[in-house]
C-alpha cells in the first residue's frame, strides 16, 4: 500500500531536495546552465553578504517575537474563553477567524493599516501624538551593534510584520490551548484549590505545566511557519529599506527568479531547510521514541 | 484494491510524463486548452511544419507569452490579437499573459517552461542584456535574420535599437514599443504657483528643489518599495554625469565602476535623496506618481509609462495638469526600455509564430498597440498622427537622441548584476556610504563577468 506514495514522495520531495543540494554546489548563476562544482563557495559568499546577514538577524528576531507573543496571547485568550463566559462560541470564532485568511491578505491589510502616512498614524495624529512611529519603513535598529557587515539588534520595522503575523496566528494558539485546557481534569483544579492555591498560582503551577505538550507542539508549528515565512513579507513590505524586513525566502525568490542565480538560490534553500530541521528533527525523534514505548 | 490501482495508475502516468519530457518531446497537452472543438490531436502529431515561407500552416496555434495585464497594455495586446485574427482566422491564439509588475512573476514562469521543454510560441523580453546574456546565451531562441530580410525591416528600425536585440550579427527579437526612462514628470500647478521652471541641469534641479522645499513642498516623489525605482533614479543621474558614451562603456567593462565620475554620480544621488518623501520605502511607483498627481510632491523621475498612468487612470491632461522634462543633463539622450518578442528554438509551429511576429513588426501592428499602451512605436515610419502630444514629442526625440540601455529594466547588464545593483542601491539609499557602494558595484561587476 505504501510503496506508490513512497515512490512519489521519494521523487518529488527527497529527489528534488537532493537536486537542490547539488545545484547549491555548482556555478550555475545565469540562464546558461553551468554544472561546474565549486564546493562551498556559494555558501561562503552568502555568509559574507550584507543582505543574507540581515536576513539571518531578521529571521531570528522575528521568530523570537512571533512565537513568544503568539503563545502568550493565545494562552491568555484560551484562559478567558475557558471561563465558560456567555457567548463563548462567538468569541472563539472571532479570535480564530484571522486564521482563515491567507498571509497575502493579512499582508495587504496590515500594509495599509501600518502605512506611516495613511494608516493608523492618522488616528495617532488626531490624538495629538506628533512623533508617530514609522512602522515598517523605519530603518532604526535597537541596539546597533556592529557585527560582520551589518548592525545587529532588533530592527524596528520587523515589529510591524510581527504584529500582523501575531494577529493572524494567535487565534490558532488559542484553539490549541483551549483543547489542552479541556483535557485537564477538574479534579486537579479542585485538588489545588482545596490545597489553598489562588487563581494565579493555579495557572502557574498546575495549568501551564499540564499544557507543556501543547506548548511544545505550538513552538514547532509556529517556528516552522516563521523560519519559512515568505508570503506575508512579500505582500506587506518587500525586502524593505536596507533589508530591515528581508527574510531568506524573499532573497531566495529574488536571486533565483530575478537574478537567475540558481546556485545562490539553491544555497539559501538548503540553509532554510537546515534551519527548519533544527526544530523538526528533535521533535520527530522524540515522537518516534514515544511510539516505540 | 481499487484505490491501490488508482495510485499505481497515477504513478505510471506521472512517470511516463516525465520520461517523455526527458526525451525532449513535447509533453501531452494540458486539458485546459480544450477551447477549440476541432480535434487538435491530429495536427499535433504531425512533424514540425516545413520552414518554407508558406503563409502559415492552416489550423496552427500561437501561444503568446507576456506580462501585459495592466489597463492600457492589456487593451493594446487585445488589439494586436484582433488584428492578427483578421489576417489569420485559421490560427488559434492563446494569450498566456502572467500578471505581475515589471514581469517578475512572468519571468519565473517563463524560465521554468523554457527549461522544462514546453516553451510558448513567442515571448516578451526586454531588448538588451536580458535577451542577449539570457536566452540567446543559453541557446534557447532562434535568430530572425531571414524574417528581417524578407520583411525589409533592417531599414525600418533604428540601428541602435537593432544592436540591442542582436548578438554576433544575428537578430533575435522584434521590438514592439519604446519607453523612455529619463523623464521628470512634474505638477504644473505647483511649478507655476512657486515660480519654478522645469530644470535642465543639475544646478537648476537643485535650485528648484531648494525653492520648493523652502515653500514646504516635497520636491521629489520616490516609491522604492520595489528597489528598481531607486535604481532608475540613480541610472538617470549616472547618465547625466557620465554622458551617453561613458555610460555605455560601463556595461562593456571599458569604464570601471570605481571611476571618479561614478563616484560623483553617487554623491549627487545621495544629495538628491535628501529631497524625497519620507515614506518612500512604503510606496510603489504608482503611489509615488500619485503624490505628484495630487499635488503633494512636485516632481517624479519615472519611465513614461507614468504618462499612461496619469492620462488613463488619473484622467490628467498633459501640459495642463502635468508637464515633463528630461532628467538633468540628458536632453540629447534616450534611456530606452523596449519590449520585444522572441521565438523559442524548440517551440512547435514556428511558422504560425512567425506570422505573429510579422504582425508585431508591421506599421499597422505598432500603431494599434502603442497608442493604447502609451508607448511610442519602435519603427521609424509609424503614423505620428495617432499619438498624443507627449507621444509626438517623444517620437521626434527618439529619432535624434543617443540611445542608452536601462540598468533597472534589464537592458544594460546581465540580470545577475542588475539584481545585485538593486541590492547595493537599496542599502545605499539608507546608509549613504559612497565608498562602500562603489566597492560593492565593482565587485558585482567582476562577479558577473562585466569586463573588457
Amino acid at each position: 500500500m505504501l510503496i506508490p506514495s513512497l515512490v512519489l514522495i521519494g521523487i518529488f520531495v527527497y529527489g528534488f531536495i537532493a537536486w537542490t543540494g547539488f545545484v547549491s554546489f555548482t556555478a550555475w548563476k545565469s540562464m546558461v546552465k553551468n554544472m561546474k562544482l565549486v564546493g562551498f563557495s556559494n555558501y561562503a559568499l552568502l555568509f559574507q553578504d550584507f543582505r543574507f546577514q540581515s536576513d539571518m538577524r531578521n529571521t531570528l528576531m522575528f521568530t523570537i517575537m512571533f512565537i513568544a507573543v503568539t503563545m502568550v496571547i493565545g494562552l491568555f485568550l484560551a484562559l478567558m474563553v475557558d471561563r465558560k463566559v456567555r457567548g463563548e462560541t462567538f468569541f472563539r470564532n472571532v479570535f480564530i477567524f484571522p486564521m482563515a485568511l491567507s498571509f497575502i491578505v493579512t499582508g495587504v491589510i496590515w500594509q495599509w493599516i501600518l502605512n506611516p502616512t495613511t494608516g493608523v498614524n492618522l488616528i495617532l495624529k488626531a490624538l495629538g501624538i506628533a512623533d508617530v512611529p514609522q512602522w515598517y519603513t523605519s530603518t532604526n535598529i535597537i541596539p546597533r551593534i556592529q557585527l560582520g557587515q551589518i548592525e545587529f539588534g532588533l530592527p524596528v520595522a520587523i515589529i510591524a510584520v510581527a504584529i500582523a503575523a501575531v494577529w493572524q496566528m494567535s487565534g490558532f494558539a488559542m484553539a490549541m490551548y483551549l483543547a489542552g485546557l479541556r483535557g485537564i481534569s477538574d479534579d486537579l483544579r479542585e485538588a489545588a484549590k482545596v490545597d489553598g492555591a489562588g487563581e494565579w498560582k493555579l495557572i502557574r503551577k498546575v495549568i501551564i505545566p499540564q499544557l507543556r505538550p501543547i506548548s511544545m507542539s505550538l513552538i514547532i508549528i509556529l517556528a516552522h511557519i516563521s523560519l519559512k515565512i515568505f508570503d506575508l513579507i512579500y505582500a506587506m513590505t518587500g525586502p524593505g529599506a536596507m533589508f530591515v524586513t528581508d527574510v531568506p525566502g524573499v532573497y531566495m525568490f529574488e536571486t533565483t527568479f530575478r537574478g537567475n542565480n540558481y546556485a545562490q538560490g539553491a544555497s539559501i534553500s538548503v540553509i532554510m531547510l537546515l534551519m527548519v530541521s533544527l526544530f523538526i528533527v528533535p521533535y520527530l525523534v522524540s515522537s518516534m521514541r514515544k511510539e516505540k514505548m | 484494491m481499487k484505490r491501490k490501482f488508482g495510485v499505481i495508475i497515477s504513478a505510471l502516468t506521472v512517470t511516463s510524463l516525465m520520461l517523455s519530457a526527458c526525451g525532449g518531446q513535447a509533453p501531452a497537452q494540458a486539458p485546459s486548452e480544450n477551447k477549440t472543438p476541432t480535434a487538435p490531436a491530429a495536427t499535433e502529431n504531425k512533424p514540425a511544419p516545413a520552414p518554407a515561407a508558406k503563409p502559415a500552416a492552416s489550423g496552427g496555434k500561437v501561444e503568446i507569452f507576456s506580462w501585459w495585464t495592466g489597463a492600457g497594455e492589456e487593451a493594446g495586446l487585445q488589439g494586436l490579437i484582433k488584428l492578427f485574427k483578421e489576417k489569420h482566422p485559421d490560427i488559434e491564439v492563446i494569450n498566456a499573459a502572467v500578471a505581475g509588475g515589471a514581469g517578475t512573476n512572468a519571468k519565473a514562469v517563463l524560465a521554468s517552461r523554457m527549461q522544462g521543454g514546453d516553451p510558448p510560441s513567442a515571448f516578451q523580453v526586454h531588448g538588451g542584456a536580458e535577451l542577449n546574456t539570457g536566452w540567446v546565451a543559453a541557446g534557447k531562441v532562434s535568430p530572425l535574420n531571414d524574417l528581417y530580410d524578407q520583411q525589409g525591416w533592417k531599414s525600418k528600425f533604428p540601428k541602435d535599437l537593432l544592436d540591442l536585440v542582436s548578438k554576433d550579427g544575428n537578430i533575435y527579437s522584434v521590438p514592439v514599443n519604446i519607453h523612455r526612462g529619463n523623464v521628470i514628470f512634474y505638477n504644473k500647478k505647483i511649478f507655476d504657483n512657486n515660480g519654478v521652471k522645469a530644470p535642465a541641469t543639475f544646478d537648476e534641479f537643485f535650485a528648484a528643489a531648494d525653492a520648493l522645499k523652502a515653500k514646504g513642498v516635497t520636491p521629489l516623489a520616490l516609491g522604492d518599495k520595489e528597489p528598481w525605482a531607486a535604481t532608475m533614479l540613480f541610472e538617470n543621474i549616472l547618465l547625466g554625469k557620465l554622458g551617453p558614451d561613458d555610460y555605455n562603456k560601463l556595461w562593456t567593462g571599458n569604464l570601471a565602476f570605481d571611476d571618479a565620475k561614478v563616484k560623483d554620480a553617487l554623491e549627487t544621488f545621495k544629495k538628491t535623496l535628501a529631497y524625497v518623501n519620507k515614506d518612500h520605502a512604503a510606496r510603489n511607483w504608482q503611489d509615488a506618481a500619485q503624490l505628484v498627481a495630487k499635488g503633494e510632491a512636485a516632481m517624479n523621475v519615472m519611465g513614461d509609462w507614468a504618462k499612461g498612468y496619469f492620462t488613463t487612470d488619473l484622467k490628467l491632461k498633459p501640459n495642463e495638469d502635468f508637464g515633463w522634462v528630461t532628467t538633468p543633463n540628458t536632453g540629447g539622450d534616450f534611456m530606452v526600455i523596449t519590449d520585444t518578442f522572441a521565438l523559442p528554438k524548440d517551440s512547435k509551429d514556428q511558422a504560425s509564430a512567425k506570422e505573429w511576429l510579422k504582425v508585431l513588426g508591421s506599421v499597422e501592428g505598432q500603431d494599434v498597440f502603442n497608442p493604447l499602451k502609451g508607448s511610442i512605436p519602435a519603427r521609424i515610419d509609424a503614423d505620428v498622427s495617432k499619438y498624443d502630444v507627449y507621444g509626438k514629442a517623444t517620437i521626434e526625440d527618439f529619432k535624434k537622441s543617443k540611445l542608452t540601455p536601462s540598468l533597472a529594466h534589464g537592458s544594460a547588464a546581465i540580470e545577475g548584476f542588475a539584481t545585485q545593483a538593486n541590492q547595493i542601491i537599496n542599502i545605499f539609499v539608507t546608509q549613504g556610504n559612497v565608498d562602500q557602494a562603489l566597492k560593492s558595484l565593482k565587485q558585482a561587476a567582476e562577479a558577473n563577468g562585466i569586463k573588457k
